[in-house]
Order: C-alpha cells, then structure tokens, then sequence
C-alpha cells in the first residue's frame, strides 16, 4: 500500500515575515524554510498506519516547492517516510488553492497512491481549501478533520472531529483524508533515521513532467494589510485576589461570555 | 576552510535541542529537587539511538560523528546538566572503553547492550587517595587460579549503580612491570560480582539527578578473560579515554553556559527597573555580551577538537585546551547569569540557580583546571 502525504514547506514560525509590496508574496530570502507544523501531525498519521500495516506499506512525501528547498524534507524523511517527490517549476510559483490543488491532483496521478493524508491547514497560507479541493479534482472520498484513522481490508475508518462531537465514517480506499492535531504529537526524527535519511530519494517532477502547463491561479490577491494594533489593555486594579476575580467576572458577563 | 556542519550534523543538532526543550527541561528542576535518577529520559535517549551515537552500526550504534556526539550533548547540557553528564559519561566513559579496546567478544557482549541504551557502565579510575595522580593506583586485582581477585575502592564514579547499570570497568594494579613500576590493568566487573559493592549516591553540590557512587571490592573475583584487552595497557587505555572525554567534557561546559546565557538574556529583557527593561543598561549589556564571546570561543575550541578527531587526527591538544578554557568560562557565564538575575538569581526555582550549582565540577572532573594546565604546559614543551 502506498501512502502519500503531502507536505509544504513554510517559512520558519518564529521569524518575522514580510511581504514584497510588487509581487505582493511573502519574501523568502534569507529565511529559514521548516515542514508545515500541520504537516507533520499527517506524516505522524501515515507512519502510525505504516507501523499497523506493515513492511509492504509505503510513505512518500509529496510537496510543492522550489528545488532549492527540498533538502527540508530530509526531516520528514528522518522521521520515517520512505522517499519524497518535489513538484517544482517556475510557473508554478503563486499558486492559489484551484491551481495548487490541481497541481497536486496531477502529480498524485502520476506518482500513484492508495491513501493521500494532508495536514488541515498551511502556517502560511491558512486557507485549509487544497485537502478538499485535492479530493474533488481526483474524484476521491475526502474526509476532512480525522483525528483517528484505521485501515480495515480496502477500507478506511476515521473519526471526524465537528463542534459537537465525533463522526464516525468509513470509506473504500483510494481515498483522501485529512487530519487535526489529535491523530498524536509527530515523533522525533531517530538517530539512524537522520543518518538514513541521506540514502533516500527525494525526486523531482516538472510541471511537463505531469502535463499541467499554462495555467494561471484564479484569485488574485488585491491588497494585504497588517493586523491592527493591539488596543490598550484595560488594567483593573484590585485590592485582593476575591475583588480582582470579581471584576475578571463582571467585564466578561457584560459580554455575554459567562 | 569550512565552519558548515554536515546536514546530518545539523538534523542531529536540531534533534537534540528539540528533546531538550520538550522533554528534559521541563524536568530538570524537579529531578534536581528530588535528587532523581532521569530514567525515563534515559530510556527516550536510548529509542532514539543517542547512546549508539558516535559507534558504528553492526555493534549498536547510529554511525555518527564526535562533532555530532558533542553537538547533541551541547544541547542537551544547555537544558539541564545531569542529564547530559548521564548521557556523556555513558558514551564516553562507559561504552567507549569496550569499542576502542575491547575484543570482538567484548564488543559483542558489552558494547551492543551500551550503545543501544539498554544498560549503563561505570568506568572506575579515580579513588579516594588518587585522581589524576592514578599511577598511584590501590586497588589491586592477583590472577588466582583462573580468575582476577580484586580488592580496593574507587571513588565518584557516574552511573555506577542505577538499576540499568550492567557493571564498571576498573584499572588495577595487576602486578610489576620490568621497570619497577606498577603495572595497571584495565577489568571488567559485572554488577552481580560477588564481593563488588557499592555506595549509596554522594549527595553533591550540582549533578544531582545524575548517579554518582562509591564502589567498594572485597576479594571480589571474575573470570580471567575480563581483562579488558592487554594486560599492562591501563595506563595508557585510560589516557586515551580521558582525551576523548575531555571534548564531551568541554561540551557539556559549552551547553551549561549557553544555557545560562538564554536565561540571563530573557531575564533581562523582561525585568525593569528604574523605568525600563534592565536589559537597556549599559552594565547588563556588557556581561551578556562578554558571556557570549566567550562562550563562542569555547564552542569553536571543542568543536575543533571534535573535527581533528573526526579528521583521525591528533585531537589532545586541542581537546585539552577546549576542556580547560570552557570550563573556566561556563564559571564566569553562570556566575554573571545569577548577577543579573539578582536575588532572583539566588532562589531555586530560577534556572540559574541549578546552573551555578551544577557547574562547578566542569573544573574538577576529568583533570582539574590545574591538572589541565600541567598537561598542557607538557604539552608546549614545558
């Protein structure tokens, strides 16, 4: 059984992003390039399945990227998955959810799979739209929202999380599922998995490569903004804890939110 | 010239900061409190191969390098010092002897075990009468009828007696060599020795989650074949111990003053006085800046002592120096790092706090900086 989860590499949490004002995308130079957190939680569902099924169940990692950035899947690979394919190519660059989606479709064609396990959402982009999409233009079951997935014969059991409990469904592989921060923290890379992961293969696709050529994204980005400054915080002075509490407690009624 | 780490280097690097901050730091006050062997770190260590670190595969280990085993330790020391020393006397002191000297046999039987995490090892030179003077070796171990006798005392010796402690290895006077002097033999001693005893842990100033013991032989016997390789090789089997320990040394002094410095440089962004962040005074700006010039030297130092043994260079001179100056330096660091934090500074539930405690013995053990210095002025010819 192959699995594929697709990764995408972001700009580290921590560092300060800025975004170019003429190509309006975020500048990348000079900034370190870490897995998708979200990401990491899906690899951490593929290699628990892995684990489950057995030696003949493959991980590969799919992800989007500039060549010049592949060697962060070496991470991923370290971690445990078997091998890894970048889809790089200039026209590529810019992408919106329709195109990225479409992207992948393609390239999950061209490389096979039995299950596809994304992240929920990029740190960057935060549009939480390609899993779906994905799913759509591949014709798959998508199910969105895992926190708990189980392979039984040619199917698949997850449950979803919603607002106001779990779901429990079930469908027939190939399918496409996505998972939240519940499936378990993703583990540690192991010393023989780093020293392993240099022998593995991290691929390269063009866009020729999987015939998706002259397309164009179909959102265009008008303007963007910082956040609003944060409002001054109101400082409520409290002769004891009991009167502070009380009056933590009156501004959150006031609200409604007590 | 080339100061880029390996992309194995940096991913074993990244590794070992990631396990310290989620799983030793949030322990380490509490160990320390609690005087708390960390076995469950340990065993976390062990799943992800970082005993096996700097040995190859087919005896256990990951294959890595000594700059990515100091590297690891570095990080791992920058979070909390007992249990870096547990790892690093592990390593060095405890597996390292087996793989350098010990027959295939031994490997097999007492490396493998060791660089997978499974057992610890102590290794025993120093006693209660001599440290670095070791040639004046008491404990003595007569071949009788098969078997090695030993009887003597060593003292301070890490991870001696915890409950995955699979034995120490020992020099002992073995008998006289031609010249007159003694001969020093290096034996191995299983923990289920009959006659072999040990203390209860030290109760110290700083490594006080790490396991420290006293170690006592009474007629204590084991077969003959636990010579650890040649007879009449100790002497010169532990220098060679002891110049590879001292760039683990040198790293977990590294590590404790960086450790300090996050500390102190979060601290004095944080605390205001006189109006602003304490971190905008001059004075404050000047100890922390001086502590992190000095820290990188000393971090250059041991990891050129690490590459030149990487290299299968001679790395004693440089490991000498690394040793001796990042100790002395992880003393000024620590010692700045609680100035700053003032009377917080002298509370334990303040980091820095453990981190004083837990320095000292970076400029005692393995050759104190004194001993250092009369290696080194040998060393330039002196």
């Amino acid at each position: 059984m192959r699995i594929v989860v697709t990764v995408k590499l972001v700009p580290d949490l921590n560092a300060e992003k800025r975004i170019d004002p003429t190509t309006k995308r975020l500048v990348r130079t000079g900034m370190e390039t870490v897995l998708n957190p979200y990401d990491e939680y899906a690899l951490e569902a593929a290699l628990q399945l892995k684990a489950k099924q057995g030696d003949d169940t493959t991980v590969t990692l799919l992800s989007m990227a500039s060549e010049s950035l592949k060697e962060t899947l070496r991470k991923a690979l370290a971690m445990g998955a078997d091998d890894a394919v970048v889809l790089s190519d200039d026209a590529l660059a810019g992408s919106d959810v329709a195109m990225t989606s479409a992207a992948l479709a393609q390239a999950l064609k061209k490389i096979g799979f039995d299950l596809v396990i994304c992240g929920g959402l990029a740190d960057d982009g935060s549009t939480g739209g390609v899993p779906g999409a994905i799913a759509e233009h591949l014709g798959l079951p998508g199910l969105t929202n895992a926190r708990h997935l189980e392979i039984v014969g040619g199917t698949i059991k997850a449950q979803r999380e919603t607002d106001s409990g779990y779901q429990a469904v079930t469908c027939p592989l190939p399918a496409l599922v996505s998972v939240t921060m519940a499936v378990g923290e993703p583990r540690y890379a192991s010393l023989k998995g780093i020293m392993g992961a240099k022998k593995k293969t991290i691929a390269t696709l063009s866009g020729s490569d999987i015939g998706f050529e002259n397309r164009a994204p179909k959102t265009e980005l008008l303007s963007f903004a910082p956040p609003p400054a944060r409002t001054k915080a109101r400082i409520v002075e409290a002769s004891d804890g009991a009167t502070g509490a009380r009056a933590i407690f009156d501004f959150l009624r006031e609200r409604k939110l007590v | 010239m080339d100061f880029d780490l390996t992309p194995e280097q940096r991913a074993i690097q990244q590794l070992a900061r990631e396990f310290a901050e989620g799983e030793v730091r949030p322990k380490a006050e509490e160990m320390d409190r609690e005087e708390r062997f960390p076995y469950d770190l340990t065993a976390k260590m062990a799943e992800l191969g970082f005993f096996g670190l700097p040995f190859p595969e087919e005896y256990g280990g990951v294959g890595g390098d000594t700059t990515s085993y100091a590297l690891a330790v570095m990080e791992i020391a920058r979070a909390d010092a007992s249990t870096a020393i547990t790892l690093a006397a592990a390593v060095s002191l405890g597996a390292m002897p087996f793989y350098l000297f010990g027959t295939k046999a031994q490997k097999e039987r007492y490396l493998v075990p060791l660089a997978q995490g499974k057992q610890l090892w102590g290794f025993g030179l120093t006693e209660p009468e001599a440290g670095s003077d070791a040639a004046n070796c008491k404990t003595r171990a007569r071949l009788e009828s098969g078997s090695w006798v030993i009887n003597g005392t060593k003292a301070f010796i890490t991870n001696s007696g915890t409950d995955i402690t699979g034995g120490t290895t020992i020099t002992a006077a073995t008998g006289t060599r031609s010249d007159g002097k003694i001969e020093i033999s290096n034996i191995i001693v299983p923990q289920e020795t009959p006659g072999f005893a040990r203390s209860r842990k030290y109760r110290k100033m700083g490594w006080r989650a790490s396991d420290t013991r006293e170690l006592s032989f009474a007629d204590a016997k084991v077969p003959e074949d636990h010579l650890l390789g040649v007879r009449g090789e100790g002497f010169t089997q532990f220098l060679t111990i002891l110049d590879g320990g001292r760039i683990s040394v040198a790293a977990l002094s590294v590590g404790l003053a960086l450790g300090a410095y996050d500390e102190a440089l979060k601290y004095a962004k944080e605390r205001r006085a006189f109006g602003k962040s304490i971190s905008s005074f001059q004075a404050i700006q000047f100890k922390l800046v001086d502590m992190i010039v000095q820290i990188d030297h000393a971090k250059l130092m041991m990891l050129k002592a690490a590459w030149e043994k990487d290299q299968g260079r001679d790395f004693a001179y440089n490991a000498s120096l690394a040793k001796l100056y990042a100790g002395e330096i992880s003393h000024r660091v620590v010692n700045d790092a609680v100035q700053i934090h003032g009377g917080y500074g002298f509370i334990d539930e303040y980091p820095v706090s453990r981190m004083y405690r837990d320095q000292k013995i970076n400029e005692i053990g393995e050759g104190t900086n004194e001993v250092q210095r009369m290696i080194i002025a040998r060393m330039i010819g002196i």
